[in-house]
């Protein structure tokens, strides 16, 4: 069936900003999904609110609205472009639910729009659950017995029904939020209540526990004609009980017959066509009873999801993009194989490696979260590796968390030897993120497989498998450790070393288990010529010819590896998703990659995580699928021998191997060394800015508490402290006495010579700036300057900020842009530079000097239109700004805010006060004409429901008392009523601002919480009291987000918060596209300086 | 212990030894299905030949007396990339090396097999010999160069019934089954279709068949060169008009013969689960298993038949009907086992096919 001819115009949403949950995979298939349609001829509108995504950038669609993910924005945008149909489909539940709920508000009817891929009906058969266990009934497949509750009380009638345990699923929700298992009666109280307050429609289904079961996936497709095929199938590592999202995953499935997995995919078959999934892949969950095989179907997402995402990389097969095909009417059959470019895609995937998915968590940033792992998702990013073993794809993972893990142990960083035996076996019953090790640990100390089996449920195969590594490594150390016989020679004999290459087994454990070090281990392996040989993912296992060069490591004979002759230039990726490292940095990767294939240079991606858009096998010239570590980085430049190698966009991870990649001799692009040196090393960064005259914050760094205690005294308190070790904010704590001091010295760093901590004045209420500036040596030109909303001391990440400045004179803007092009010349920049300074009365310090791509990379080039990684990539490679026609700094002429979405949903009871420590997880921007009405859109695509009427709670620490009053007026004014605690209320009272005295939770009831609960409160205004929060005060914060209630914790984001409620009542916001902001932008000529659209596009 | 591959290029693999300790030879091919490799081990269609299994883990799921094509394993060899140290499914019985020595299956591990395959993709099927007594890569090859070659090579006979037997006595239509080594899953999806279903050897006569009055005929899969099992081209001949037929696999290259076609080998095969084939009447495409080294020539046969199915992959011919009589056939597998089975509907076809003979 050819192309549809009625469509012209297609409406794509995306997902929004990056949350636990929903990361980057959307962006991967949202960009599939446009470059493939526009390639079709169709036009495309795409709603998405998050700025750091490829498919937000303006060449990937006609019409690019980086607008709130509402209803009433999806009905603006139909009343202004008129398409003919929507893809809900490529963004995640997002758009899944906006589309849902247009549809039953009238909205697409009105417009006469059509949605395309699965229609409503669809997507409400898969996601209720009631109708969903209604639909695999009729096609006779078993589901878990299950029933559905409004209340509390239907919901433990259902328990007393089904018994205990069992798994409680909010409906209509993010990855699972607000689910759990309970085992007992105060635990399905908390859960359900929560489920019900969570879910879209007040609904929670109880269900019968299939816990300790074994966990597949298939990834299905579906054409308009009714083929249906297997792309990828997946089996859990980890049981039933953990979310997919938690566990690490292994595809293929390893331990089904071809009969017992001939029936999950005939049922998985009948399960997208009794759905109604017209075309597109669905994701579609089954348990199997590992006594008796009984096989149950759990859930079905009819839309691409993070698995497919990962089906995608681990078979070849670009789920998302032929998705996008079949939903304009092409059928399997007519679209071509990309890989082996003679075959159709109407056929089913076959690898011959093995997968393995491990997720990253980023618990060490929540301390007071529950770390246990449930059916509810925490983890925020994963990373996958393929080998040609089980054995070799883990290891290759875990190397590649960025957890400072070298494989399964043997690495000088098992803590996990370090617990008792009966710790240990709590550690096995308890699903937690570190089980793996523990496990490892448990065979390591000669638990049987039987017994590790019984604890943790994992297939025995599984543990088999880690059994064997571990027999391995103990053997080698007891017959070839240095340590234990300090022998002389050249090591273990090659076959030895051979079988732990294949074992998966890096250099550094090597080096670890026989005490040598690293070099020494890679020094033998080159005698020997024990190399790493590289295999194709071809879709196929080698059945056709691969054209496209998608390529694993692993330890064979054959080398598949070609040479070609082209100018190479390799890009070092991100890693995993975590906090602090996220989609922004991929952002940059890619530009780097499209910016060197225009100038005709081959591309070389080298990365870990399966959710981006750098894997995709079409964005590279070549993709080389590897943990990010100096061996693995090393083994491809030996292989492929790149002019050079960018480490500047992928953030800390690649960064952090540039000393090593340096040392090695390899030819690192952009900013010299030296320079980056000079930016990092604190004394020679003060001795640049002494000569530069720019002032910093007082500064000191200690190795010992005494030397920390002197310092904070003579800068005087309160002092931000922070292990120089460490980015992304973590362990970074602002102190205000010597008491906190001596804590943060004793349990939350050891400072040592080699590893000193940093202790700088902290600069309090000042305002916190952030620029990103572009130089090629030549000239310096600032990309954009940004105003924190939060006050300094709240994480770069963290603050919400405003392009152009809002409230700063221009005299401090000129002088802070004027600093920055001093210092960027001073450092001989080549390529981005971003610096954070801090503005206090009339003063400029700075706070930093990051010579590299920052988060804010994205952001600013799309509110000034300019791709500056582009830009910058082009810059390392040798072209001027000049030639590329970027040499003035651009006025965007209207107001860009972002700001960031946190993860506090997730873990309840969690404080989310912001800090030094970087907590969120993604990021969204708000574009208007004024501050009030983009700080609105902001608000509103970072999910706070900002109220048009009804009460404020406002209760804030003494300092911003008196802040508070002109504040509450303008709530006043524009119609709210205000409630408040006796110390906050009696200040207002003072100001003759009216306000409703509540208990505070200690003194009694009725209080806020009553309030909350009983919906009396629509926005709270909290600032903590002190450097400690109060246990009551993360009560009322922790339960605002259960609630969904907005809140505010500071007091420049109270003002903020104001002007968009202003804005709010005011006129109705409109809508307007990034392709027309950037056309009615003067002194840019878009099109120049991309140079034309990018070939891909 | 150690084995070695030597293929009749000269090149070898070598690895380790498991399965019955001895030598060899076959042809060697191999098969992308990710699961199934007890079907693929029973399946008589692979007598002759060595099987090379492209995904790394085998043996992971062990075996169970359920899931077999035949009594014993057929194969002559078996190469995987890495045995399971441990078996885990709830239907396992026993491992695979136990149960590959227990039947003397000589089986090597250990082996970059996706060389292999990329070898036998490039360079054709070729022949090779498995060998955990010689492991000296020259004195195999010479062993190797004077074993049979496919072509020409008639195994039909050799893993053919040798008695007529009904593998179910009751049912609806009476169908008749040649045994070329057929696989138990053919024999089980007519029995589900409510067949009555005999057995007959492959040496039986037209007139053997004819005499029992079946109501229809399978000309079953099985291993070798379809050009030289003559005997069963010429007897199958005197039956064309006379009752519905239905070939699979081997049968269908036979049939193809017997209705004056031709047919050549394929360079290194289909063996797998996953070929998309077309329904040229429908549109619909079935994802099918595929197991066969040699093809029938679709324009040697155009006269007579129309061409009902092709291989999406390479548009090999997948099945044929006869223009005026009631004669069908599949060059797949449609009962699966291992594999999809996406296209067992065809079954239904042959049994409606026979029940509008009547």
């Amino acid at each position: 069936m050819p192309k549809r001819t009625d469509i012209r115009k297609i409406l794509i949403i995306g997902s929004g900003p990056i949350v636990i949950g929903q990361a980057c995979e959307f962006d991967y298939s949202g960009t599939q999904a446009c470059k493939a349609l526009r390639q079709e001829g169709f036009e495309i509108v795409l709603l998405n609110s998050n700025p750091a995504t490829i498919m937000t950038d303006p060449e990937f669609a006609d019409r690019t609205y980086i607008e709130p993910i509402t209803v009433e924005v999806l009905d603006r945008i139909l009343e202004r472009e008129k398409p003919d149909a929507i893809l809900p489909t490529l963004g995640g539940q997002t758009a899944l639910n906006v589309a849902v709920k247009a549809h039953d508000e009238g909205v697409l009817k009105r417009h006469k729009v059509k949605l395309i891929g699965a229609n409503e009906e669809a997507i409400r058969k898969a996601e209720d659950r009631e109708l969903f266990k209604k639909a695999m009934e009729k096609i006779g497949l078993e589901v878990p017995r299950s029933d559905k509750a409004y209340t509390l009380k239907e919901a433990r009638a259902i328990v007393e029904r089904l018994g205990f345990p069992v798994i409680i699923r909010p409906s209509f929700t993010l990855g699972g939020t607000g689910g759990g298992i309970a085992y007992n009666w105060e635990e399905f109280d908390e859960i359900a209540q929560r489920g019900l307050s969570l879910s879209m429609i007040n609904e929670i289904l109880i269900e019968e526990s299939v816990i300790g079961w074994k966990e597949f996936e298939l990834e299905v497709m579906r054409d308009l004609k009714d083929n249906v095929v297997i792309i990828c199938s997946i089996e859990n590592f980890d049981p039933m009980g953990i979310h997919t999202g938690d566990s690490i995953t292994v595809a293929p499935a390893q331990t089904l017959t071809d009969k017992e997995y001939q029936r999950m995919r005939d049922a998985a078959i009948a399960c997208i066509r009794e759905i109604g999934v017209e075309t597109g892949g669905s994701n579609i969950q089954f348990a199997v009873n590992p006594e008796d095989g009984r096989m149950v179907i759990i859930e079905m997402n009819p839309r691409v999801s993070r698995s497919s995402a990962l089906a995608s990389k681990a078979t070849g097969f670009p789920i998302a993009k032929i998705a996008a095909k079949l939903a304009v009417g092409y059928t399997l059959d007519e679209i071509p194989n990309d890989i082996t470019k003679k075959t159709p895609a109407s056929f089913e995937p076959v690898i011959d490696y093995c997968v393995v998915k491990i997720p990253r968590w980023a618990f060490e940033k929540f301390p007071q979260a529950d770390s246990t792992l449930t059916t509810q998702m925490k983890s925020v990013g994963e990373v996958m590796a393929i080998g040609r073993t089980f054995k070799e794809a883990l290891q290759k993972g875990l190397r590649s968390l960025e957890i400072g893990r070298s494989g399964l142990g043997y690495d000088g960083k098992e803590t996990e030897r370090s617990v008792s035996d009966e710790e240990l076996r709590k550690k096995l019953i308890i699903p937690n993120g570190d089980r793996i090790f523990y496990i490892k640990e448990a065979l390591r100390r000669g638990m049987d497989i039987d017994e590790i089996y019984e604890l943790t449920r994992v297939d025995k195969w599984f543990l088999a498998q880690i059994n064997q590594i571990v027999i391995f490594a103990e053997e080698l150390r007891q017959k070839y450790s240095y340590n234990l016989f300090s022998q002389k020679g050249e090591g273990p004999p090659y076959e030895v070393l051979y079988k732990a290459k294949q074992y998966g087994f890096s250099d550094r454990q090597l080096a670890h288990i026989l005490g040598k070090d690293e070099d020494e281990i890679r020094r033998w392996r080159e005698d020997k010529n024990l190399q790493c040989v590289y295999k194709l993912v071809d879709t196929c296992a080698a059945e056709f010819e691969a054209y496209t060069p998608y390529y694993y490591s692993t330890y064979e004979r054959e080398n598949e590896a070609r040479h070609t002759k082209k100018k190479k230039i390799a890009i070092l990726g991100g890693g995993p998703n975590r906090i602090g490292q996220g989609i922004e940095f991929d952002y940059c990767c890619v530009h780097a990659v499209f910016a060197l294939r225009e100038l005709g240079y081959e591309t070389i991606m080298i990365n870990s995580n399966p959710e981006t858009v750098s894997t995709d096998y079409d964005t590279a010239d070549k993709l080389y699928f590897e943990p990010l570590t100096k061996e693995d980085v090393l083994n491809i430049i030996h292989q492929e021998r790149p002019e050079g190698i960018i480490v500047q966009f992928g953030g800390q991870t690649p960064l952090n191997l540039s000393v090593p990649l340096r040392e090695a001799g390899v030819n690192i692009l952009g900013t010299s060394a030296d320079s980056i040196d000079r930016a990092e090393d604190r004394r020679r960064f003060k001795q640049l800015l002494e000569k530069l005259d720019i002032h910093q914050p007082p500064n000191g760094t200690a190795t010992n508490l005494e030397e920390a205690k002197r310092i904070a005294h003579e800068i005087g308190y309160p002092v931000l402290l922070r292990p120089s070790y460490v980015l992304g904010g973590r362990a970074m704590e602002i102190v205000y006495d010597d008491e906190d001091l001596e804590r943060f010295m004793k349990y939350a760093v050891q400072a040592s010579e080699e590893h000193p901590v940093l202790i700088d004045k902290y600069l309090e209420d000042s305002i916190e700036v952030d620029v990103d500036m572009i130089a090629d040596g030549r000239i310096q030109i600032i990309g954009g300057v940004m105003e924190h909303i939060e006050e300094a001391g709240v994480h770069s990440g963290d603050s919400a900020m405003v392009l152009p400045p809002y409230s700063l004179p221009d005299e401090i803007v000129d002088k802070i842009k004027q600093y920055t092009i001093a210092m960027a010349r001073e450092l001989n920049i080549v390529g981005l530079m971003n610096v954070q300074y801090a503005v206090k009365e009339d003063t400029i310090y700075v706070l930093e000097v990051n010579p590299r791509a920052s988060r804010t990379i994205p952001f600013v080039s799309k509110a000034i239109g300019v791709p500056l990684a582009k830009l910058a990539a082009k810059i390392m490679a040798g072209e001027r700004l000049k030639t590329l026609g970027f040499t003035k700094e651009v006025d965007p002429g209207y107001i860009a805010v972002k700001e960031s979405v946190f993860p506090f949903n997730r873990f309840p009871g969690v404080d989310i006060i912001l800090g030094p420590e970087m907590k969120s997880t993604g990021e969204v921007m708000g574009i208007d004409t004024d501050f009030g009405k983009a700080y609105l859109k902001s608000q509103i695509a970072a999910g706070q429901n900002l109220p048009t009427q009804g009460q404020v709670f406002v209760s804030v620490k003494n300092k911003d008392k008196r802040k508070i009053v002109f504040i509450a007026k303008r709530l006043k004014d524009l119609g709210f009523s205000l409630v408040a605690t006796s110390g906050t209320a009696k200040v207002l009272k003072k100001h003759g601002v009216s306000v409703r005295t509540i208990y505070k939770i200690q003194e009694g009831r009725p209080n806020v919480l009553d309030l909350m609960k009983n919906r009396e409160i629509q926005l709270i205004i909290n600032t903590p009291s002190g450097k400690v929060s109060r246990e009551h005060e993360v009560k009322i914060r922790s339960h605002a987000v259960q609630y969904g209630i907005p809140i505010v914790t500071t007091i420049p984001g109270a003002q903020a918060t104001v002007n968009a409620l202003e804005s709010l009542l005011g006129e109705q916001f409109s809508v307007k596209s990034l392709q027309e902001y950037h056309r009615e932008m003067k002194g840019v000529d878009y099109a120049r300086v991309t140079r034309g659209r990018n070939d891909s596009a | 212990m150690k084995a070695i591959l030597v293929l009749e290029d000269g090149s070898y693999f070598e690895g380790r030894a498991f399965g019955y300790s001895g030598e060899k030879f076959g042809e060697v091919v191999f098969n992308t299905s990710i699961t199934g490799y007890q079907e693929i081990l029973t399946d008589p269609s692979y007598k002759g030949q060595i099987v090379c299994m492209t995904y790394p883990h085998i043996g992971n799921y062990g075996v169970n007396s359920e899931d077999i094509e035949f009594a014993h394993p057929q194969v002559e060899g078996f190469v995987v990339r890495e045995l399971s140290p441990l078996v885990s499914n709830w239907r396992a019985e026993e491992d695979l090396d136990s149960y590959l020595e227990k039947y003397k299956i000589t089986g090597i591990e250990g082996v970059d097999t996706r060389e292999l395959t990329r070898k036998i993709r490039i360079k054709g099927a070729m022949r090779g010999g498995i060998s955990s007594v010689d492991l000296n890569p020259k004195s195999l090859l010479e062993r190797v160069l004077q074993s049979p070659q496919m072509v020409g090579r008639n195994l039909a006979c050799e893993v053919s019934c040798t008695q007529p037997y009904y593998f179910q006595e009751e049912g609806e239509v009476e169908i008749a089954v040649w045994d070329c080594g057929v696989k138990k899953s053919i024999l089980q999806m007519l029995a589900k279709n409510n067949c009555r279903v005999k057995v007959y050897p492959v040496h039986s006569s037209g007139e053997d068949i004819l005499k029992d009055k079946p109501q229809g005929l399978l000309v079953s899969n099985g291993p070798g060169d379809p050009a030289a099992v003559i005997h069963v081209i010429t007897e199958l001949k005197k039956l064309l008009g006379k009752l519905p037929i239905f070939g699979i696999c081997l049968g269908h290259q036979i049939l193809g013969l017997a209705l004056g076609g031709k047919t050549y080998k394929l360079k290194f095969g289909h063996h797998g689960g996953n070929h998309p084939v077309k329904d040229l009447n429908t549109g619909k495409i079935d994802i099918t298993a595929q197991n066969h080294g040699f093809c029938v020539d679709p324009d040697s046969i155009s006269d007579c038949c129309q061409i009902t199915h092709i291989n999406l992959y390479d548009k090999t011919l997948e099945g044929f009907r006869h223009k005026k009589m009631p004669i069908m056939a599949v060059q797949y597998h449609p009962e699966a086992g291992p594999g999809p089975n996406d296209a067992k509907h065809i079954f239904k076809e042959f049994v409606d096919m026979v029940k509008n003979n009547a």
